[in-house]
């Protein structure tokens, strides 16, 4: 049944500071960020940062989707934010890739539709570490000429996924990379070369 | 173990709807203020969207919104505690948080006596109202007119 | 060419000034609790809870105190405040039925199970200025107590009437979840969820006017008062992680249920129909003018001649929201610098070229 794991200590305050540092690395894609504001411990196999997120941004009308049978990161999610947890990617608002090998193809996330394309999947990806200023080339909105990142244990093929994505705009999902309380991030406007 | 819900439900209820003296009464009654709990859920504001009926009995729709305040905790003794009240009231929620997980493993007898004195209460500040509404309660009086 | 403009910040910090002061009023005067509001000016508080759509007396008496007794900006506040907060569940529909009611009349049938109550109305009053209430700390003679209370449950009037199939029966409630207006956008022609969700939250002035409308031509109503019941329910809901439904607290409602004249038609008898009012406090022109417009829109879904703005779900639906109102109205006060020189141009325009063609004739 999975054991529930505590929410936000204070959750107006940390879910908004979180929120804020979301939105400033979605804007800024590539640059990393660490997380301000309460982590709590998460429940595995979850990273902090990852946790924090779901905790401030899911609510019962965005279902999630994890990539695997993971009772104690389900009954937290559900336990806290009341979201139904959802077997079919397609169908979930948020998706949590917990390992590398967790990823499915991008686009069998929802894309959103032409009227609406912010009815599409925020995928939340784990990895073992992030570095601004080496590795990935990025361009696109938000980055001043070219901007590097590092992402140590990255899926295979999510270079060639990342060019599809950006190839369906205005259609496709946002990427959240999650190592331990840090955080950066790859929306689907932004150009990717390995 | 399976009589505890409907005591459960009882005790989650009188302690929502309990006046500030009479849950704080309650609450020292049980040593709510000598254990130690884990916050799981640091008590929340948030919305409850009320619904009615159409004339009562028909199609649901949404009427409005009303403030309610939750919060969970978990007991030392592994028990979850949850506790939900309407309006803005953090330490309401939190008091009934803590005693739901305390009185999981209470003897029930003692729980039972102290939410039926509880629920005695509301009844008595209910039957006040119905009181003073049976005063407003009209007679009518047949007037005979004409003959026979 | 788009000139943008800036400026007014001092002007505006001190209008804000202003407004504090002018709210608190004469200081040699004692300033108001908003506790003294939700005790001593409970149907405002109520009405600003119903627009703005929210349930809770200390928030609207502290709305009611910010706007200075504007019960619209009010309501507005309410409004503003509501989208700060999680939505975490629906409650399990509120029971009427089971209504602990302090108030509770029919206006068709005199001797109906419970009784007839009048609890604390207005109605009978003479409406005479009351020179006593001038801020005189005067006894106020306690409520009057009978032996007999009031029963628990008041049986609703309507099913008991029922019973004889002289009145229409409620349909049968739909499936599935209820239209939410603060989560889907209105699209014509809507279900009665729809419109009965909008009309509790609409402008208690426009609903009962249109209300009166009907009863005036401009609909086809020749409605009773089947019922109006006023007192509290309890607040039911069903968390997730607890998995059965419990209390929370109770909230006071208004319920009132009309019946009308139906003379019949090919299909059905003639007959009496119903339409339904339920809002927030004690509010019983809201809930009479909801229960008549009810009425209205659902003769209209019935397919009959349209005969009134009541029947018009566009027109009832679009502009019964006051909050919304406002945003359009009152945004005309707001610069328009731009947009106005440019109507200017186009206007002067237009003048020049008749002059040319008057002079060219």
């Amino acid at each position: 049944m999975g054991r529930i794991a505590a929410g936000l200590a204070d959750p107006v305050h940390d879910a908004q500071m979180q929120f804020r540092d979301l939105l400033w690395a979605m804007s800024r894609p590539g640059s990393v960020v660490v997380l301000r504001g309460g982590l709590p411990a998460p429940p595995e196999p979850l990273v902090p940062a990852a946790y924090a997120l779901l905790l401030g941004l899911v609510d019962g009308e965005s279902p999630v989707w994890l990539d695997g049978d993971h009772p104690d990161a389900s009954r937290s999610i559900r336990f806290h934010t009341g979201a139904s947890m959802v077997a079919e990617p397609g169908q979930a608002a948020f998706a949590v890739v917990t390992r590398a090998s967790g990823l499915l193809p991008l686009e069998r996330f929802a894309q959103g539709s032409h009227d609406y394309p912010d009815r599409s999947c925020t995928v939340i990806l784990q990895v073992d570490h992030l570095a601004a200023g080496a590795g990935l080339k990025l361009r696109g909105p938000g980055i001043a000429g070219t901007a590097r990142l590092e992402i140590g244990g990255a899926p295979e093929g999510l270079v060639p996924g990342l060019q599809a994505n950006r190839r369906r705009f205005p259609l496709g999902v946002d990427l959240v990379l999650a190592a331990g309380r840090s955080i950066a991030c790859l929306p689907r406007s932004t150009d990717v070369e390995a | 173990m399976t009589e505890l819900p409907s005591l459960r439900v009882r005790w989650l209820q009188a302690l929502a709807l309990a006046s500030d003296a009479e849950a704080e009464r309650f609450g020292q009654s049980f040593g709510v203020g000598d254990a130690a709990f884990e916050l799981l859920r640091a008590p929340e504001v948030g919305l409850v969207m009320a619904r009615g009926r159409a004339g009562g009995t028909g199609t649901a729709f949404n009427l409005g919104e009303v403030t309610v305040t939750r919060c969970a905790v978990r007991s030392s003794g592994d028990r979850i505690g949850i506790g939900w009240v309407q309006g803005r009231r953090l330490e309401r929620a939190r008091l009934i948080a803590r005693l739901d997980a305390l009185l999981q493993s209470a003897p029930s007898k003692a729980v039972d006596a102290a939410v039926t004195e509880l629920e005695a209460a509301r009844a008595e500040r209910q039957a006040a109202t119905a009181r003073k509404a049976g005063a407003t309660r009209v007679e009518f009086f047949t007037l005979v007119r004409g003959e026979d | 060419m788009y000139v943008a403009v800036k400026g007014g910040e001092r002007a505006i910090r001190n209008a804000h000034r202003w407004l504090a002061e002018e709210r608190r009023g004469d200081p040699d005067l004692p300033e108001l609790d908003p506790a003294q509001l939700r005790e001593q000016l409970a149907l405002g508080c109520d009405r600003v809870m119903n627009e703005g759509s929210l349930y809770d007396p200390d928030l609207a008496a502290l709305a009611l105190k910010q706007a200075r007794g504007d019960t619209v900006e009010a309501a507005f506040l309410l409004r503003a405040f509501r989208t700060t907060l999680p939505r975490l569940l629906s409650s399990v529909p509120v029971e009427t039925a089971g209504m602990r009611v302090t108030r509770r009349v029919s206006a068709t049938f005199k001797d109906i199970p419970g009784g007839q109550i009048l609890g604390p109305t207005f109605d009978y009053t003479h409406r005479l200025l009351d020179e006593t209430l001038g801020g005189t700390d005067a006894e106020i003679a306690p409520a009057a107590v009978a032996e007999q209370p009031v029963d628990p449950v008041v049986p609703r009037v309507l099913d008991i009437l029922d019973a004889d199939g002289m009145i229409q029966p409620e349909p049968a409630a739909a499936e599935g979840e209820p239209t939410d207006l603060t989560r889907e956008p209105l699209l014509f022609p809507v279900g009665r969820d729809a419109w009965l969700q909008n009309l509790a939250r609409g402008d208690e002035g426009f609903v009962f006017a249109l209300g009166y409308s009907t009863q005036r031509g401009f609909g086809s109503t020749h409605p009773f008062v089947g019922e109006l019941r006023v007192g509290t329910v309890d607040l039911v809901v069903e968390p997730e992680e607890l998995g059965f439904p419990i209390v929370i607290g109770e909230v006071e409602l208004t319920e009132c249920e009309m019946v009308n004249q139906f003379l019949g038609s090919k299909t059905e008898p003639p007959q009496f129909t119903r339409g339904y009012g339920l809002v927030f406090g004690h509010q019983e022109r809201k809930a009479m003018g909801m229960a008549l417009v009810d009425r209205a829109l659902r003769n209209a879904a019935d397919g009959q001649e349209q005969r009134g703005p009541a029947m018009d779900q566009e027109f009832v639906l679009y502009h019964s929201d006051n909050v919304q109102a406002s945003g359009f109205v009152e945004h005309l006060k707001l610069p328009h610098y731009v947009d106005f020189q440019g109507e200017l141009e186009t206007i002067r325009r237009m003048r020049e070229a008749a002059a040319r063609e008057e002079g060219g004739e």
